[in-house]
């Protein structure tokens, strides 16, 4: 018969274990990135450089300075305004002349998704053609330019979410777009509240040093 | 004798430590099945800014990254203080709207994305809070041109109480 094998102390392996096990502690990061996803225009070809004509009224123009003074519409703003103003403009609660049109416009969504819509599911009602035209100057800081892009998504967004709630129970942003009658409502709300910002080729506009 | 002896060994009795090797190395295992280690060194310094309206980048392997923020200290010995660009791992060293580095960076990421995907690619700006903005809008110059539209601008959730006013 085979002499026995004496026994491996396993003492020790747990200390081993726990030494590795620190070296993944330390070593792991678990950053979950975040950040406000835009898209970029296309740019523009040759040929098509069209000047788009684009009624005043339609446009809110705002602007940051060299020293990250905010000006909307012709006045200086404090960014903390700039949601309520950006939502009054795609509004345009009072109809007012000189905020932008809106156009009447149907949007279909999932039928019998919504006790607020008529059963084919055709949401009718008014959109509105505004555009945020959005001006920087190259020595504006990007933590102010992106506060204020940060302003104008909110804006949109909640209008997205306002109709969400009402008409369908549900956060805008917790509609799970892997389900196709989800997905629907997604893409109607976007089409409804549509994020128009429109980035201009960057400028000097100046001001104060 | 007395009647009542003492109980042999006073104190606790002692804790059977045999399963604490395996508890360890099961959390050793997790850790070493989660970890992804960085393979990319920045060398620029980003802080970046805080906004409210953030949302999780979905899938990591289509976004590629773009710093923009000053140098470290050791490479600030080589390039100055000037804000700097680096694309993933490296830096741009392009003088002006950095055209070519850009383009080559988005094919070179483009090309290793499967076949489906190659139109979600998403180009994570890391860009530190105090950088003037015409580094940045350079960069988005020249991936529109290099036809990379999906962009991402890194910040950090920032609570905000409701209805606060100032």
């Amino acid at each position: 018969m085979a002499r026995e094998t004496p026994e491996v102390n396993g003492g020790s392996l747990a200390d081993i274990a726990f030494l590795l096990l620190i070296f993944f502690l330390v070593t792991t990061t678990m950053d979950i990135d975040t950040g406000i996803t835009r898209l970029l225009p296309p740019e523009p070809e040759e040929e098509d450089k069209i000047e788009v004509k684009v009624n005043k009224r339609n446009v809110l123009v705002v602007l940051l300075n060299r020293s990250d003074l905010l000006m909307v519409g012709g006045e200086v703003m404090d960014r903390l305004a700039l949601k309520a103003k950006t939502l009054e403009f795609f509004t345009n609660p009072s109809n007012n002349e000189n905020l932008p049109e809106m156009e009447e416009t149907e949007v279909q969504f999932p039928p019998g998704s919504s006790s607020l819509l008529p059963p084919d599911g055709i949401w009718r009602g008014k959109v509105s053609k505004g555009v945020i035209s959005l001006q920087n100057d190259r020595s504006t800081t990007y933590g102010k330019y992106l506060q204020v892009q940060n302003e104008l998504v909110a804006a949109v967004n909640e209008l997205r979410n306002n109709f969400s709630k009402l008409y369908f129970d549900k956060e805008y942003a917790e509609l799970n777009t892997a389900n196709p009658i989800e997905e629907d409502i997604y893409d109607g709300i976007r089409k409804i509240y549509k994020m128009n910002i429109s980035e201009s080729e960057p400028k000097n506009i100046g001001g104060l040093n | 004798m007395s009647k009542f002896r003492r109980k042999k060994g006073k104190g606790l009795p002692r804790i059977n430590t045999a399963s604490l090797p395996d508890i360890v190395f099961m959390l050793l295992f997790f850790f070493m099945v989660t970890t992804t280690m960085r393979e990319t060194e920045v060398q620029v310094r980003v802080t970046v800014p805080e906004a409210t309206e953030v949302k999780k980048l979905e899938k990591k392997s289509l976004v590629s990254y773009i710093y923009i923020g000053r140098p470290v200290a050791h490479v600030a010995r080589m390039y100055g203080t000037e804000p700097l660009i680096q694309l993933n791992d490296k830096l741009v060293s392009e003088e002006g709207i950095p055209y070519e580095s850009i383009q080559d960076f988005v094919l070179f990421e483009r090309e290793k994305l499967p076949e489906s995907d190659k139109n979600r690619m998403t180009m994570s700006l890391r860009v530190d809070e105090k950088i003037p903005m015409g580094k940045v809008d350079d960069v988005k110059l020249a991936l529109r041109r290099a036809k990379a539209l999906i962009i991402n601008y890194s910040a950090r959730k920032e609570y905000r109480e409701q209805g606060r006013t100032r």
